[in-house]
């Protein structure tokens, strides 16, 4: 065990995608620890989702490859997806579901039974605080709900390794709060990545933060570092700065 | 393979269909239609024989229709509301996934096919039916549904259409149903070789069925069935590892 806590939790060496004539990720390579949070930011369209798809063995990589706990996606698929919680993006969940027979099903699927089940999901929800709406069906719930049950289902088997596609996407500050919160209680334990538009949000929960644009790896430091490459010592300057130098050495608008 | 992981998916899927109105809508019409085409198509009274050919006649035609309306959203629908990517992620194979969902719909059909019981329990009052006869009747039929279901199945698997999984399914197991028939076995005639001939006869499920159907458990038939479903499974299973690329 004692390999896996000094071994990066996941690595991401020169992993590549293309779709057809698109070349979405391009040999992109980095690592997250045990007790990192890495920020997975980039402007729309960059590759951040199709990357986060590949590291949770949604999509299979055109070249390169991902470990995770030392397995690699490819070749023990299951092992890594046992080992991971991923909320992939837009929080997608079987809508004519009530939220507790979902969270059943998911827990089922992890591999629970009994009353080591009920606990776990007792847990999960009560750390999400979504008892209010566990009878509704999914189709019924607000958008704020319906990201609590994608995260909820991302952090029921509470795993090592977590990967959330925009998680506080469509929540109020509120709840935006909660989550990031949440966020910074298990980041000691975790290999933490999420993707995210919002910069303060990188500030506010993570360690480390990474740009991409057009598939290409931009900066990978701390927000501290990332804020030093701007004049003005400001995040969204630094991004903007960034990305738009990029795009103006690519000969592109930004617009991908 | 985990067991575990097949029932949690069919329990999923089962939930699926009966937590909305489909699975209700198809055992109604289902056992709708049966009675109808038994009873006025099929002659059950007026044949004054005591058997459930009349009733088991029809089966493949009312497979037909209803059997892809209930296998086109096993993987379109999962593919349009982006849940796929949740279950993909989720510690389940790719064949645990589609042999579970296959499973949950097929029980749907089972079921449906269970409720015809009074039907049995008429023929039963009014004569003395041959009831092995019976059993193989209700067999042939469950696997010409399996067979079906297989079909959708891979067929939903391609596209995010529901729409098109079906159109498209019709198609194909009616060309399974008509193999059997003069009007595709003529257009094959004086030119291919007798044995290519007696190979697409020998696909259909019609053949099959019938003789099923008549009390003959042959295990040829069982094993058509068999490996037709295992076909078309394994099929749905490479669809999905393909998108998997792309």
């Amino acid at each position: 065990m004692t390999s896996e806590n000094t071994a990066p939790a996941i690595e991401v060496k020169a992993l590549d995608k293309r779709f057809g004539p698109i070349h979405a990720v391009k040999e992109i390579s980095f690592s997250v620890q045990h007790g990192e949070v890495l920020g997975f930011l980039g402007p729309n369209g960059a590759g951040k989702s199709t990357t986060m798809k590949m590291i949770s063995g949604f999509l299979a990589p055109t070249a390169g490859t991902v470990l995770v706990n030392g397995h690699a996606v490819t070749d023990s698929p299951l092992a890594v997806k046992a080992a991971i919680g991923y909320l992939p993006e837009g929080a997608p969940a079987y809508a004519e579901m009530t939220v507790s027979s979902f969270l059943n099903f998911i827990a089922e699927v992890r591999g629970f039974s009994g009353a080591e089940k009920h606990k776990c999901i007792e847990h999960v929800v009560q750390l999400i605080n979504i008892e209010s709406v566990l009878q509704q069906t999914i189709e019924t719930l607000s958008k704020g709900y319906k990201r609590r049950v994608g995260i909820a289902q991302a952090l029921l088997h509470d795993p090592n390794v977590l990967i959330m596609d925009e998680p506080t996407d469509g929540l109020d500050p509120n709840q935006k709060h909660e989550v990031r919160r949440l966020i910074q209680r298990m980041a000691a334990k975790k290999a933490i990545i999420i993707s995210t538009h919002v910069l303060e949000e990188v500030d506010a929960v993570c360690s480390r933060a990474i740009i991409i644009a057009a598939g290409q790896l931009l900066f990978d430091g701390t927000p501290a570092e990332l804020r030093k490459r701007s004049a003005a010592h400001d995040i969204d300057d630094a991004f903007r700065q960034l990305t738009s130098e990029f795009y103006q050495s690519q000969g592109t608008s930004g617009q991908s | 393979m985990s067991m575990n992981n097949i029932k949690a998916v069919l329990k999923r899927e089962l939930y699926g269909y009966f937590s909305t109105p489909l699975a209700y809508v198809f055992i109604v019409i289902f056992l709708l239609l049966n009675g109808i085409f038994t009873f006025n198509l099929g002659a059950f009274y007026e044949r004054g024989q005591a058997d459930l050919e009349p009733f088991f006649r029809f089966h493949p035609w009312l497979y037909l229709f209803l059997i892809p309306a209930i296998a086109m959203r096993l993987w379109s629908e999962e593919r349009k509301s982006g849940t796929i990517e949740l279950l993909m992620t989720l510690p389940v194979s790719i064949i645990e996934a589609v042999l579970g969902k296959f499973l949950a719909a097929w029980c749907c059909s089972a079921i449906a096919l269970a409720l015809t019981f009074p039907i049995w329990i008429t023929v039963n009052t009014l004569g003395d039916p041959d009831n092995t006869v019976i059993v193989a009747g209700y067999i042939g039929s469950l696997l010409l549904a399996g067979g079906s279901l297989a079909v959708g199945s891979c067929i939903s698997a391609t596209t995010k259409s529901q729409v098109i999984a079906f159109v498209i399914s019709v198609m194909i197991c009616f060309l399974f149903i008509l193999s059997g028939f003069p009007l595709v076995l003529d257009y094959f005639q004086g030119w291919a070789p007798q044995a290519l001939i007696d190979a697409i006869a020998s696909l259909s499920f019609l053949t099959h069925f019938e003789s099923i159907k008549q009390g003959v458990i042959d295990i040829r038939d069982i094993i058509y069935y068999i490996v037709f479903i295992a076909f078309w499974l394994y099929a749905t299973v490479v669809v999905i590892e393909h998108q998997k690329a792309s």
